[in-house]
């Protein structure tokens, strides 16, 4: 009568195969994680650019000289400033920023030329819009430099003028930028995105599929088989895995084509990191199932946990060692700092393991902790019944 | 031993200050139809839960197929087939998908989910529809299919937490064939319910208020032994206005309607027949017919339910 119990695996098969069926069956689930990071890649990666370019600008040349001109050509002829106005009436500058018709507003004024001429160092005036500070900043450093290069070169030109040649600059720098050359917020961007992306829609499609199960009541006739609570999660984990991971390769071809962000490091090494950060993540979600009883609740707590602190604590648009001793310990709990630094060690520097396989083994650990505390969660749940009382409260019958 | 599938000492469940299960003791005899009837919140649902280990007793023991349930409730789930009144199927996978995912959680080879899938399929009486979705069958259709699935690993006792729970009367019939013919193969089947015609098809009952076990035994011997008095069966006219002067007399223990006759509980059945006869007569009232009857299980509850609840209060007055 008894029958003979076969292999774990084949429990175990049927729990994934299962699983993948509902998934395929879900219309709704299965473009939520497939489409939505690359969806979601698309919004943040236009959205968030911190690159300063093409930055509003307006002239006030009062002088009206040559010299003035070749002056405000410096900054009209970049990439980094658009000109939109040019002003006969310094009065005008006010509405403009006000407005924010321009963000930055160059003022050259009147005797420009013939303090040049006299060696008085004349004061050109720059306005800028520091509403956004971080934008402003780099506006700032970019017109310092500029007035900077062009004083230089006056004065080069004035000791050439007067005879004197034949000397240097007493210092010189000689800035390289590696592995980002051209400075674009995007290749530091997409990494940190990718993280956010998969941590949030992962955690949330997790989240749910314990859940789920525990509404609609096929939890208790799982809990009454001899499944093992190790069983039900890591079947339940395998689809999820595998479908995240064919999401994350989407990302990655977007963050390619639309960012042009190569990955620069060892394939291999990219799809562990991506593995071992993907299974914490389910983790992460199956637990959060693990202790809720209603989807409502589930979701939040999933966002909750999810959207802020990957935001916000893993350094994908902060740096975390300029936060504050005691958030900087927080951010010890957010496995996508972790993920973070492998990923643009491999993708923007071409890193071997040796230089991030710290974080790997952080990324592994947390990933441990989530499955392991999720399965005791639900042995414990399976015996003392705390899934089975949800299901008490279905009076009401005829 | 050898004789019982289930044997409990002193069950007990607490939540908080509720006594949800107080001190039950039973025994279930293998290959029998065991009934275990009462209301909402009596306590079965509870009960049962225990014996299927998903929630363990605060005292008292019980071996479930000779297992304890609190030491090796691995070992007792691989004996039983559970089914609750939710019929906790997938419903979004279709019958055979459903079928093999509880035939494979239950250690199932491929091949023996292949075999016992016709046998399954004819019992559901879904031969033809393996590829539709659960949730487009009938609620009869999924109460069989969801049986189907509890008893797919041939267990050795099968636990039916009402099952017939919102089906209509002729699928309810031809669910309780099914039981029989599982009982007739040999497997015990634990079954609770409060439609009290079904309890009549069980081989024993026991019947739990608030927590403890009030009576039990065959229907049979439930009526015989709980019930005393003779019930008379009364057919006439103006059944209300009957009730009503029947219940004034002194003589009368016990009067209900049932349907269109009027049910008599009195001391002696040849003096009660008399005095009923001349009251009614007397006041205008034509008796068409009176028998007296073996009561039903009704009648057995209701008075076992009103003397416990009597007891109690005399008792916590005392």
């Amino acid at each position: 009568m008894n029958p003979k119990r076969v292999p774990v695996f084949c429990c175990l098969r049927a729990v994934v195969k299962k699983e993948f069926r509902q998934i395929a069956r879900d219309a709704r689930t299965l473009i939520f994680l497939i489409a939505m990071p690359g969806f979601l890649l698309l919004m943040f990666g236009f959205a968030l650019n911190f690159d300063v370019k093409h930055v509003p600008l307006a002239v006030c040349d009062e002088d009206g000289s040559a010299a003035s001109r070749a002056f405000m050509g410096n900054f009209t002829h970049t990439e980094y400033f658009d000109l939109k106005y040019e002003l006969s009436d310094p009065r005008e500058v006010d509405r403009l920023l006000g407005e924010e018709k321009v963000r930055v507003v160059l003022v050259v004024p009147r005797g420009f030329t013939a303090d040049l001429a006299a060696g008085r160092e004349p004061a050109v005036q720059v306005l800028v819009d520091g509403a956004n500070a971080s934008g402003a900043s780099t506006a700032v450093g970019t017109i310092g430099t500029i007035v900077q290069n062009d004083a230089v070169r006056m004065t080069t030109r004035l000791l050439r003028d007067r005879g004197i040649t034949g000397f240097g600059t007493p210092l010189a720098s000689d800035v390289r930028v590696w592995y980002n050359p051209e400075l674009r917020s995007a290749i530091f961007l997409v990494p940190g995105l990718m993280a956010f992306i998969l941590m949030v829609i992962l955690v949330i499609t997790t989240a749910f599929s314990v859940v789920r199960e525990k509404e609609r009541g096929t939890m208790e006739q799982i809990m009454v088989s001899p499944l093992k609570p190790a069983e039900l999660i890591i079947g339940k984990t395998v689809p999820y895995i595998f479908i995240s991971l064919v999401s994350s390769h989407l990302v990655l071809l977007l963050g390619l084509v639309l960012f042009g962000v190569a990955i620069k490091g060892n394939y291999l090494l990219l799809l562990l990191t991506m593995t071992l950060f993907l299974v914490g993540g389910l983790g992460q979600g199956l637990l959060i199932s693990t202790v809720t009883r209603t989807q409502q609740v589930a979701f939040q707590l999933a966002i909750l946990s999810t959207f802020l602190p990957t935001f916000i604590l893993s350094g994908f648009v902060f740096p975390v060692r300029n936060m504050p001793p005691v958030v900087q310990a927080l951010t010890y709990l957010v496995p996508a700092k972790y993920f973070l630094v492998a990923l643009r060690s491999i993708i923007i520097k071409g890193a071997g393991l040796g230089a991030f396989w710290d974080q790997l083994l952080c990324l592994a650990a947390f990933a441990a902790m989530m499955l392991g505390v999720s399965t005791l969660r639900m042995k414990k749940a399976g015996e003392t019944g705390k899934i089975a009382k949800s299901g008490r409260g279905r009076g009401g019958r005829p | 031993m050898a004789g019982n599938s289930i044997e409990v000492r002193d069950l007990t469940r607490v939540y908080g200050k509720f006594m949800a299960v107080d001190h039950v003791t039973f025994d279930v005899s293998r290959g029998k139809i065991f009934g275990f009837l009462g209301a909402n919140g009596a306590g079965k649902s509870t009960t049962i839960r225990m014996l299927c280990g998903l929630l363990g007793p605060t005292s008292g023991t019980a071996t479930v197929a000779g297992f304890d349930i609190g030491r090796e409730p691995d070992r007792v789930k691989e004996r039983i087939g559970y089914m609750s009144q939710k019929f906790s199927l997938y419903e979004d996978l279709t019958v055979d998908e459903n079928i093999s995912f509880f035939g494979g959680i239950y250690g199932l080879s491929k091949e023996r989910i292949r075999e016992m899938m016709p046998w399954v399929l004819e019992m559901a009486g879904l031969r033809g529809r393996e590829r539709s979705l659960t949730r487009e069958l009938s609620v009869g259709w999924k109460q069989r299919l969801a049986l189907g699935c509890a008893i797919l690993h041939e267990p050795e006792i099968v636990f039916l937490d009402e099952p017939t729970g919102g089906v209509d009367p002729v699928s309810r019939r031809n669910f309780w064939e099914l039981i029989n013919r599982l009982s007739g193969r040999g497997v015990t089947v634990f079954v609770t319910t409060h439609y009290l015609d079904e309890a009549e098809y069980c081989n024993d009952i026991r019947l739990i208020h608030a927590g403890r076990l009030v009576a039990g035994g065959s229907p049979m011997e439930m009526k015989r032994t709980y019930i005393r008095n003779p019930i008379l069966e009364v057919g006439c006219d103006r059944v209300v206005d009957a009730m009503e002067m029947l219940q004034k007399e002194d003589w009368v223990l016990e009067t209900s309607i049932f349907g269109t006759y009027l049910h008599v509980s009195v001391g002696d059945e040849t003096e009660g027949k008399a005095k009923v006869r001349s009251l009614l007569e007397a006041n205008g009232i034509a008796v068409r017919r009176m028998d007296r009857i073996v009561p039903s299980l009704e009648d057995v509850f209701i008075q076992r339910i009103e003397q416990e609840s009597t007891d109690r209060d005399s008792g916590g007055a005392a």
